[in-house]
């Protein structure tokens, strides 16, 4: 009874941590000192004054849905805010399809996202001052850079090792299958190599296929994660289901290794899994890193509607720092929405997939 | 509702992810078929030699009588199955309602699988041309005219990717298990019935449960079993033949392309053998890679077609329960429809006509709230270079192609099956020759009628088994 009032108290005040956030940063955003060209140019064709009109998180609602075609192709100095121009920025590019990618400016946002995510790491499985291993894709993605920032946060060095999945997707394409096993093999030999040449490295970043390979190598070779020195792992980058995590805990890794799922992407930044509770059955449900960002679960034919809790929709993302402004994007993933938790006060969103209508057109992640 | 579990070397797994199989024509769910994910494969297969193993233990001679064993329980037993169990009866009408063919032939699909089994001894004696079967388990030895020799087998395990929806396929990998190689099977998502009540049978017969590992599971789970299992039959379209072609570790089964020849010496008397040409095109509603899907001769062609056509041009789908049901459903959406597009496309090309169509009351494709259907079609074709003369659909399809008996061996391409009527000795020799055939019938023999004594689209035994040479002494000086 405490517990649950307590929860509700922390909803409460997280809600109005969001409400005020979010006056915050459309003001930012819309003040033509500080706000981005994109974005004040595109405010002159709404029939609402986000200034004025915008006073709440669910007055989010009253801006259009944003494409993410809009995100295709330059100048992508458009999308940076007057305050942030002429710092060191970055731009980062999501997904692995072909053609035009899309781009986003970053200046501090992934370090700022990981740093937060640091914080909800376990220490007993991510010692500080450990070394860590990034195992993924690295080129134009943020992940080796967030990563590498994380570690360093909190007192290690990160050792990478790259993938390119766009060079895998087009050899799947051709059907030369041969060619991707010895692409993972070349990659997984790299990580081998790292892992044996002593760097105390404890912690690693990578994807749940990278890790079933490397995990698989190493029982070959008559070891195994633990055995390499891995305590904790965080993982994420393609899909990862239920029946993956349950597999990945009780045979991949052992009862000694923590795994954490993450869900997240250029545009949000890094969501948390809701802590392993053997009583959820290995369900994962994610909590965006609010109030940077919110994802909320939404009816599939109205998506200013949220769902009830356990019913099923679509996810919805929103995005609100001082470097970027998304005012709610459909995400090409469907999930349930679930209750708030202790530890993340908010909805969070559980079974996450491929949006069921578009299912048979992603191309699902490879790396 | 039956619950089908994952079976891990015989162990039963309950996956987080299951599907649903459901009634074609109602939607109604079957049962629930738990998945794999492609991890758990791989780590399974780090045990697949432990199949061997344990199957080496058990002499060939035993086995093959557990084969006979599993063959009166699959037939006549009521087996486990998941939370449930299934009679002879269960299994036709579950097969029926979710792959669409009728229950008479899933009941004559279950007949050829127990035949082969029963017969295991004469199949595998033919298969390897009388090799002393203790070779295979030993790995070397002396024939009877004191010859050394070695077979090594190419993998502890074959791998299969079965079909959603041609049960008769399944006789193929029944010997697998008295060579004393483990099997590997990932079901179609419509089909996981063969696979599951044969494991029961076989394993209630006598084969060590972990010898047998059945992964039910989305495309990766049999890409997965497809890359490591070192020896894998995959069934699929041209594409998957395409593009497994030249892959020695995987045998892709897909279109047969399977036909009949028209000498010039017996065509004049073409009637004689119109009844063999009918069963070869409808037989086993005309799905198999062993149907007929072109009758080539070099005259009477449009009587030909005309005779065929008149008989099967008014067969129509009628109940699965019905016993002389003559049609199996598409029960993948869209699928008929776009086959039915396909042919009238092809009709569009000049010199080829439908000749079914007058005897049809009615569209070719019939399309139901859950299903299609499409009836007889018989095609003619006054040149062997029109699209419809070497394609080959899932149902009772034929193209007779009118083609000069000299130029048939250089048209006809890659066929699977193919019966030849005559008695000309030039041309038989040709035949014989002709390496883009696979079987080979010369005489009043249907495509579709398979001697299990003779090696089906490649032998197994070469496929699992590497000949090679062994001496245990120094050679004779020479």
């Amino acid at each position: 009874m405490t517990d649950n009032s307590n929860l509700d108290e922390l909803v409460k005040q997280h809600q109005d941590i969001l409400d005020a956030h979010t006056r915050e940063h459309v003001q930012w955003h819309f003040n033509p000192e500080t706000g981005s060209p994109y974005w004040l140019e595109k405010a002159k064709s709404f029939d609402f004054d986000p200034l004025t009109d915008v006073n709440c998180f669910e007055d989010l609602n009253k801006f259009p849905l944003f494409e993410d075609d809009e995100l295709r192709g330059g100048p992508v100095d458009r999308w940076i805010p007057k305050a942030l121009q002429g710092k060191p920025t970055y731009v980062f590019e999501t997904g692995g399809t072909t053609g035009i990618p899309k781009s986003r400016v970053v200046i501090d946002d992934f370090r700022i996202d990981y740093e937060n995510f640091s914080d909800t790491l376990p220490d007993e499985y991510f010692p500080k001052g450990a070394n860590w291993l990034m195992l993924g894709p690295s080129g134009p993605r943020r992940l080796r850079l967030a990563v590498e920032h994380m570690a360093q946060h909190r007192g290690g060095i990160s050792f990478c090792v790259d993938l390119d999945p766009r060079w895998v997707v087009k050899l799947i394409k051709k059907g030369k299958i041969d060619e991707v096993k010895e692409y993972s093999n070349h990659v997984i030999d790299q990580a081998m190599t790292i892992l044996s040449a002593g760097h105390d490295i404890k912690c690693m970043f990578t994807t749940p296929k990278l890790l079933e390979a490397l995990a698989m190598r190493l029982m070959d070779e008559g070891s195994s994660i633990e055995e390499a020195g891995i305590k904790g792992i965080f993982c994420g980058g393609t899909e990862f289901t239920q029946q993956w995590y349950r597999f990945a805990r009780e045979e991949l890794l052992g009862e000694n290794v923590f795994i954490t799922p993450t869900y997240g992407n250029t545009l949000m930044g890094l969501a948390c899994g809701k802590p392993f509770d053997p009583a959820d059955n290995y369900k994962i449900t994610y909590y965006a890193p609010q109030p940077r960002a919110a994802i909320r679960v939404v009816d599939f034919d109205d998506h200013t509607k949220v769902v009830g809790y356990g019913e099923t929709g679509r996810v919805k993302l929103f995005t609100m720092t001082k470097e970027l402004f998304i005012p709610g994007f459909l995400e090409r993933d469907e999930g349930e929405r679930e209750e708030p938790h202790v530890k993340y006060p908010w909805d969070g969103v559980s079974g996450v997939r491929p949006f069921h209508k578009i299912a048979s057109s992603t191309t699902v992640g490879v790396y | 509702m039956l619950e089908i579990p994952v079976l891990r070397w015989g162990t039963p797994y309950e996956s987080f992810d299951q599907q649903e199989v459901v009634h074609f024509e109602t939607g109604e769910p079957l049962a629930k078929v738990h998945q794999a994910n492609a991890g758990l494969v791989k780590m399974d297969m780090r045990k697949a030699q432990r199949a061997r193993d344990l199957l080496r233990e058990i002499p060939i001679p035993k086995l093959l009588e557990i084969c006979k064993k599993a063959a009166e329980l699959y037939m006549t037993a009521e087996l486990p199955l998941g939370n449930g169990t299934q009679t002879p009866e269960e299994f036709c009408r579950i097969q029926s309602a979710s792959t669409g063919m009728p229950e008479w032939m899933c009941a004559s699909n279950m007949k050829k699988v127990s035949f082969v089994l029963e017969h295991m001894d004469e199949i595998l004696d033919a298969l390897t041309r009388g090799l002393p079967l203790d070779i295979l388990t030993k790995g070397y030895g002396k024939e009877e005219r004191g010859v050394m020799l070695s077979y090594q087998a190419n993998s502890p395990v074959l791998g299969l990717v079965l079909p959603s929806n041609s049960p008769g396929v399944h006789t193929l990998w029944m010997p697998i298990l008295p060579m004393q190689i483990g099997l590997v099977l990932k079901p179609g998502s419509s089909e996981p019935w063969t696979p599951y009540r044969m494991t029961e049978a076989f394993c209630q017969a006598g084969i060590p449960r972990e010898c047998i590992s059945v992964y039910p599971g989305p495309h990766d789970v049999g890409s997965t079993v497809t890359e490591l299992c070192k020896r894998v039959m995959v069934f699929g379209g041209q594409q998957t033949i395409d593009k497994y072609k030249a892959n020695p570790n995987v045998q892709a089964h897909g279109p047969g392309f399977s036909k009949i020849l028209i000498g010039d010496d017996v065509v004049d008397q073409w009637e004689d053998y119109l009844d063999l040409i009918v069963d070869s095109i409808y037989l086993n509603g005309g799905r198999s890679c062993v149907n007929a899907s072109g009758v080539w001769a070099s005259r009477h062609t449009e009587e030909i077609a005309d005779a065929i056509a008149k008989r099967l041009g008014p067969v129509g789908p009628t109940s699965m329960t019905d016993p002389e049901a003559p049609l199996a459903a598409f029960t993948m959406t869209g699928a008929a429809k776009a086959m039915n597009g396909q042919i009238e496309e092809g009709l569009k090309e000049s010199g080829v006509t439908e000749v079914t169509e007058k005897y049809r009351d009615g569209d070719r494709l019939i399309e139901m709230e859950r299903c299609d259907y499409l009836r007889p079609t018989i095609v003619h074709c006054d040149n062997p270079d029109a699209t419809l003369a070497n394609t080959e659909y899932m149902f009772p399809m034929a193209s007779v192609v009118k083609c000069e008996q000299k130029d048939m061996l250089k048209k006809i391409g890659m066929t699977l099956v193919c019966s030849v009527f005559t008695e000309d000795q030039d041309w038989t020799q040709q035949l014989l020759d002709a390496t883009q055939i696979d079987r080979l019938n010369i005489g009043p023999v249907k495509t579709n009628a398979l001697n299990w004594l003779q090696p089906h689209e490649g032998n197994i035994v070469e496929f699992l088994f590497r000949a090679r040479a062994f001496q245990n002494e120094p050679p004779a000086a020479h």
